[in-house]
């Protein structure tokens, strides 16, 4: 398929009174990883939220994989089966195990036999390296492997895109390794991923493009390197020299 | 006769209990009955009431929030007598037993109702966003995700709100039921005797101890580390 697999166009987004994204487009080629940065309450998330609809558009367009993912004939249910998403806070269902939360939407959404689900969601564990942690509720697992899982709930169900909120913010930082670790080998694997994060670092390495967003808009995006090295615009500036100094 | 023999003699009189044993017995099946009645009805209106608030269609909930305050704040008894006395105006004319049925019924429903929808209410919205960012629809995750948290919160108030709601079982003489204090207290007056009453607090022993310890353990059972 040519064109881009994300082609969101316009997109505002009001909250009350607050005009969260201020006609916001954004276009993501297949296998193309995008990072988003920009300091808090720049619309960043809110964004995200609303390629897979969670948050409902005030105005605009988002097509996802050839769906339009505002027509309200678009069977949404489906449609999500099919854009991936990791938050900050993990949302693992804590009632089930691993493999339980893996195999959940397998098996009511995908439509997958119990056996068949759950060899599916064995081989997702194993593609973040917790095999071994099936049968774990995630309070026994620590804050690294309930991301790693929750990306595990994702990818089970064969995505086209994944969408990461914030994935590592709320972990201890000897954590963030091995959850980045999984991120990396998503990305050599062909996956179109698109990602909120402060791990810069990480940006450099594995990002092809780079999204400054300030109050509710994209001000500037370019290769990592030169979003980092040469910003273009004096607020870009301010805020990469801001996080790097920390 | 000693004061003992006396005491005896009135509160725990084994002549007066055996020839109304028979009575209390058939006053233990009546409040089983009741109870049962009243605990599946009410706590099934309950959930279902939750459920649909839920849903999030204002002018429903504002009706579901106007029934459960008013049953939550009216006595028992006084509902049971408005739909005893109250209905016959109306052309209906429920027995002692449904009105109690009824009226317990629809306490525990509302009360119930509030406690389901503070559980439902307290299961974080990332659990939603989790859900439906599969594809799970509203109802999936409501069933899958958030139903399961939300029984293990509200076991420990369900099962004290329960328990408390059917002892007002009691309150059915007032109409003429024939349960445990029913049958107890027509026995009293006619044994001029207090002994059935010693009787019937012993029935209701029997009877709720073994729910107050079930549930004693279903809330252990069903408490869960995060």
């Amino acid at each position: 398929m040519s064109g881009p697999i994300v082609d969101a166009r316009g997109i505002h987004k009001h909250f009350g009174a607050l005009h969260v994204l201020k006609g916001v487009d954004l276009q993501v080629a297949e296998r193309e990883l995008v990072f988003v940065i920009g300091p808090s309450g720049s619309g960043k998330s809110t964004l995200l939220r609303c390629l897979n609809r969670l948050e409902e558009p005030s105005s605009g367009s988002v097509v996802v994989d050839g769906i339009d993912m505002l027509d309200p004939r678009t069977d949404i249910n489906h449609a999500r089966q099919r854009i991936g998403m990791v938050f900050q806070s993990f949302n693992l269902y804590p009632h089930m195990t691993a493999l339980g939360n893996v195999t959940l939407a397998l098996r009511k959404v995908a439509g997958k036999s119990r056996a068949n689900a759950e060899a599916l969601g064995r081989a997702a564990l194993e593609r973040v390296g917790l095999a071994d942690r099936a049968g774990h509720t995630p309070g026994q697992l620590s804050g690294g492997q309930q991301q790693r899982v929750a990306i595990a709930r994702s990818i089970a169900l064969e995505p086209r895109v994944m969408l990461f909120d914030e994935p590592t913010s709320a972990l201890d930082p000897e954590l963030v390794g091995s959850v980045l670790e999984v991120m990396r080998s998503l990305r050599e694997s062909g996956m179109t991923m698109i990602v909120v994060s402060h791990e810069m670092g990480f940006a450099r390495n594995a990002a092809d493009r780079v999204l400054f967003m300030d109050e509710g808009a994209i001000v500037e995006e370019g290769p990592p390197a030169a979003i980092f090295e040469r910003p273009a615009h004096e607020r870009t500036r301010a805020f990469i020299g801001q996080i790097q100094r920390h | 006769m000693s004061r003992w023999d006396r005491f005896t003699e009135t509160f725990l009189n084994t002549k007066v209990m055996a020839r109304y044993l028979p009575d209390i017995l058939s006053g233990v099946v009546v409040t089983i009955e009741l109870a049962l009645l009243v605990v599946v009805t009410g706590l099934a209106a309950g959930l279902s009431l939750a459920l649909l608030r839920s849903l999030g269609i204002r002018p429903l909930n504002w009706l579901i929030i106007f029934i459960v305050d008013l049953f939550r704040s009216l006595p028992p008894l006084v509902v049971i007598v408005l739909i005893y006395f109250g209905l016959p105006s109306v052309g209906l004319s429920p027995s002692g037993f449904v009105s109690t049925w009824l009226s317990l019924g629809f306490v525990l429903m509302a009360f119930s109702e509030e406690i389901f929808w503070a559980g439902i209410t307290s299961v974080a919205r990332g659990q939603w966003e989790a859900a439906r960012s599969t594809g799970l629809s509203f109802g999936q995750t409501l069933r899958h995700v958030v139903l399961p948290q939300a029984f293990r919160l509200t076991i420990p108030p369900l099962t004290n709100r329960t328990i408390a709601i059917t002892k007002g079982t009691a309150l059915g003489t007032v109409v003429a039921v024939t349960e445990i204090l029913g049958q107890a207290s027509s026995a009293m007056s006619n044994s001029y005797n207090p002994s059935p009453l010693m009787l019937g607090a012993a029935a209701y022993l029997v009877l709720f101890l073994p729910v107050v310890v079930a549930a004693r353990w279903v809330e252990t059972r069903f408490a869960w580390k995060r």
